[in-house]
């Protein structure tokens, strides 16, 4: 349990990271308040839970990212929330993100880039990059995070933190507000995966206000295992091409052995599609993202840009100006493959590929491999502005985290070593609804390998 | 040239819920603007929605009283267009996979008899709110009450071949679904709105012509009237040599004109694509049994059973079989002793009448009404005095017999006292008598209706004509 003065200390010391949006006066005032509020009862009982942006709050803003929900205030909280706050935990503020969830690096970010904390020229990935950000920084122990293609696995690879996005419908999404509603999830962070698990379990389970969440008990946690004996961790080859970083393949094979050495079996296998995973997702992501963020018209809530005198022009002025370049272009790339004429050759061809992806998966687990491990991302963190000029690099650094929100499995990334300093990213991806065993993989493998030393 | 017009109705029918289609909120007709409303139904981040069972469960009634196929299995669809009436952006909708498709609406045509109409689809959507254009001066008003209420489109096929006819099938779709018991149908407030589409066509000609859509039809009076401005705005055009553009024109009912709607406003690409947020609407046999289970005896079914059963025709059928309050009544009657054709006439007539000026309210119990039937029967009252036996009972309750005899009105079948009054009434009508006896014998009827008039309704109109003849003939 830590005081509610303690709290905000810790994260006022990691203010140059731009990483928290609360203003630390009003984040101050909140913790004394729900500190003496919280149940002392609770799992989580004192334990500071920073929140991504887009996730609703009573207590804070809500802005996504975004100008054009600049000061806006939810009048409730999202089921995660409000069952991180009946299990105790302090909700310690927003964390910066790219806007709308959009982006790789938390560049895209109407409030700024959030920085790397242990280089702060580059990127913490994205777009939940503020939370993985003040995680790695020791500022909080665990940091609520979303997730589309990859948006908390990504930055907890590149900030050397764990990571989890569990199977779609294991967590609500009642109040994270809606990017692609079929492939999003809330995700973890934790300094370890203990402590990511631990909140993990807390805001899963059923949610009568979303009808895409399971009908399920929240999540067990298991216990640390004694090894891998009898675990079967497949290896798909597309998740390690030729071109991939050197260290980044170091990285892997020591932890690949590290298994071994604790008993697992480890068997090469294919998901042939992989390689239409990315042009996939930029379809079916920004088409419904192009739905989703219809919303946002200036009508109802958030600023109003140049007037009104007229409804057209209003949202015109609106929507041109209150969203950035990079939501634009997807709300543009989403309108044009929904449009008729287009939807057969796109919209509805990316769901046929995506059911393909996903049938590889089936096929692979199917054939007694209880889950995957590859690496998160093809390189460590990269440099800001380094991929802000070319969309698809930036989008290419999703390629090992998209399939498994595609095909909705739970995937996490835990640290596995370093390169020059900075963090590499194993990731499993398990199957639906298994968590449990893909945690007790996770836990087997953090207790040995050397996740602060260089890959070798 | 002799024209042929095609139409074919689109009809949205809000269902009777306590509570909207995807959130919990009120939909009661009349409350303060924005009053009901919630996250989700307001559209605000994060909201999601959660389908209505109950609205679903009349959805399905309503298909299935339509003798739609009901599909195990549809899909929630988003339709997306931008109105700041529309909170989401975009409407939840259903679109190429709808709960039930191809059934039937048997109705009867002003000009053709007994048409079977197509119904192409129903499907489950939510309403959008209502912008309000005249409350504020350079200002448009939005309340969202009305947002996310349960509605039901029903997609009549170009089946219909007139605007009278289309006010019939739409009379007649209105008293099913009113019979049922799923929508109150009231065009007044909204739970039932048409748009029509129409075409015109050469007498004989099979294929369809471009149509247009017609809209803002906000009351039943204006059906035909707003159809039959159509039809002859585009005869109109075509004999001048025109043709007809595929566009959306709106009814005014001041000017009983139509215009286009300006090209601005439509033209929509709805970008349709499955909802996201709903799993798709799996219903089992077992819900759909019990849906069909809940369905009463359908009009048409009750129209046929009472020629069967009652010998009525089928035009005494089908305006006591009209609505499902007063078939129940006409049965009620019936069962309480009354005989069949002569219940249907007083129900036809008086009662359907008191209804009319009191609220919709039957006054007479079956009952009474059945005892009223049987003393007219028994020759105890004349028609005449049942009618203000009945006008007394309707006011005041109470047993027609009673009501009858202090009135004063039960009939004289006494010779002697009905032969007074016919002496009255031919001393009286001297030259009317001779007359008649000159062979003029159809002024027979002018002598009762004296006689019961002198009577005051009291005489019994049988015994009055023998009475009458016996004297005329001496």
């Amino acid at each position: 349990m830590s005081d509610a003065k303690a709290v905000a200390d810790r994260l006022a010391k990691a203010k140059r990271l731009n990483a928290l949006l609360t203003p630390l006066k009003d984040l101050r005032k909140s913790l004394a308040a729900q500190s003496a509020a919280a149940r002392p009862t609770g799992v989580l009982y004192g334990m500071p839970v920073v929140a991504k942006d887009n996730i609703c709050t009573l207590e804070f803003t809500t802005s996504c990212g975004s100008r054009i929900l600049e000061g806006y205030r939810s009048p409730y909280d999202a089921t995660a929330i409000a069952k991180l706050k009946a299990a105790g935990a302090l909700i310690a503020g927003k964390t910066n993100c790219d806007e709308f969830a959009m982006g790789s690096s938390t560049e895209h970010s109407a409030y700024g880039r959030v920085l790397h904390p242990l280089d702060k020229a580059r990127v913490p990935g994205g777009s939940s990059g503020g939370s993985a950000a003040l995680v790695a920084a020791g500022a909080v122990p665990a940091a609520l995070g979303s997730e589309t293609g990859g948006s908390v696995r990504q930055p907890a690879s590149f900030c050397g933190v764990v990571g989890i996005k569990p199977t779609y419908g294991r967590v609500s999404r009642y109040g994270l507000v809606a990017f692609g509603s079929s492939l999003d999830q809330i995700g973890v962070f934790g300094r370890s995966v203990h402590d990511a698990a631990r909140v993990l379990s807390v805001i899963s389970g059923r949610d009568p206000r979303d009808a895409t969440c399971e009908d399920r008990d929240p999540l067990r946690l298991p216990t640390v295992p004694e090894s891998l004996q009898g675990f079967v961790v497949g290896l798909p080859r597309e998740y390690f091409p030729p071109e991939l970083d050197p260290a980044v393949r170091r990285a892997c094979e020591r932890a690949i052995r590290l298994m071994k050495e604790q008993g697992a079996a480890v068997r090469e296998v294919s998901l042939p599609h992989t390689a239409y995973a990315v042009p996939t997702y930029y379809v079916i992501a920004p088409a419904e993202a192009s739905s989703n963020l219809a919303r946002f018209d200036g009508v109802r809530y958030g600023p109003r840009f140049n007037g009104s005198a007229d409804v057209r022009a209003l949202y015109r002025s609106t929507r041109g100006q209150g969203f950035g370049p990079e939501v634009r272009r997807r709300i543009l790339v989403g309108t044009y493959v929904l449009s008729s004429g287009y939807y057969d050759a796109y919209y509805r061809r990316a769901q046929q590929m995506r059911a393909l992806i996903a049938q590889d998966f089936r096929n692979v687990f199917d054939r007694g491999v209880d889950l995957l491990f590859t690496p998160t991302t093809p390189t460590p963190a990269f440099k800001a502005g380094e991929k802000l000029g070319d969309p698809i690099s930036m989008y290419l650094s999703d390629i090992f985290t998209v399939t498994a929100n595609l095909a909705g499995l739970p995937a996490m990334s835990i640290p596995i070593g370093r390169v020059k300093g900075l963090p590499i990213g194993g990731q499993f991806i398990g199957q639906a609804f298994l968590e449990d065993e893909m945690l007790e993989a996770a836990y087997a493998l953090e207790r040995v390998v050397p996740a602060e030393d260089e890959a070798s | 040239m002799t024209w042929e017009t095609v139409i074919g109705l689109e009809t949205h029918v809000q269902l009777r819920t306590r509570s909207k289609m995807f959130c919990g909120c009120s939909t009661a007709f009349g409350a303060p603007p924005n009053t009901q409303v919630c996250p989700v139904c307001l559209g605000l981040p994060g909201a999601l929605p959660v389908a209505n069972g109950a609205a679903i469960g009349l959805a399905v009634r309503g298909a299935l009283a339509l003798g739609c196929t009901v599909h195990p299995r549809s899909i929630f669809a988003r339709k997306n267009y931008f109105y700041p009436d529309l909170p989401k952006g975009y409407q939840i909708s259903q679109f190429d996979q709808p709960l039930a498709t191809n059934g039937t609406l048997s109705f009867l045509s002003p000009e053709r008899g007994v048409v079977n109409a197509t119904i192409v689809r129903l499907h489950i959507e939510e309403d959008a709110g209502k912008s309000i254009h005249d409350r504020f001066a350079k200002a448009t008003a939005v309340d969202l009450n009305r947002s996310g209420v349960p509605l039901i489109e029903i997609v009549g096929g170009p089946d219909l071949r007139s605007p009278a006819e289309a006010r019939a099938y739409l009379q007649t779709l209105k008293q099913l679904l009113e019979y049922i018991g799923i929508s109150d149908c009231d065009m007044e407030k909204g739970s039932l709105r048409v748009d029509a589409n129409v075409s015109i066509r050469r007498a004989g000609e099979t294929a369809l012509n471009t149509r247009t859509e017609v809209k803002n039809i906000n009351a039943f009076s204006f059906v035909e009237k707003a159809l039959s401005v159509e039809r002859d705005r585009q005869i109109a055009l075509v004999e001048s040599g025109g043709s007809v553009t595929q566009q959306t024109m709106l009814y005014d009912s001041k000017e009983n004109t139509v215009r286009p709607q300006r090209s601005k406003e439509e033209s929509h690409d709805y970008r349709y694509f499955p909802e996201p947020d709903l799993p798709p609407l799996v219903l089992s046999p077992e819900f759909v049994a019990e849906q069909q289970s809940e369905l009463p005896e359908l009009p048409a079914a009750k129209r046929d059973r009472f020629v069967a059963s009652y010998a009525l025709s089928r035009e005494h059928a089908t305006v006591v079989t009209s609505n499902r309050a007063v078939a129940e009544y006409y049965e009620g009657v019936v069962r309480a002793g009354a005989e069949p054709q002569a219940a249907a006439n007083w129900v036809m007539t008086e009662a359907l009448a008191d209804a009319k000026d009191h609220q919709e309210q039957l006054r007479v119990t079956p009952d009474a009404l059945a005892k009223i039937v049987a003393l007219v029967k028994g020759g105890t009252l004349s028609n005449q005095a049942a009618k203000r036996v009945f006008a007394e009972v309707a006011a005041k309750g109470g047993d027609p017999r009673t009501i009858a005899e202090s009135l004063g009105v039960i009939q004289v079948a006494d010779t002697n006292v009905v032969a007074g009054w016919v002496t009255d009434v031919l001393g009286a009508h001297a030259s009317e008598v001779g007359r008649y006896k000159n062979g003029e014998t159809k002024l027979m009827s002018f002598f009762v209706g004296q006689v019961m008039r002198a009577s005051k309704g009291k005489a019994d109109p049988k015994l009055a004509q023998r009475v009458l003849e016996e004297k005329l003939a001496s």
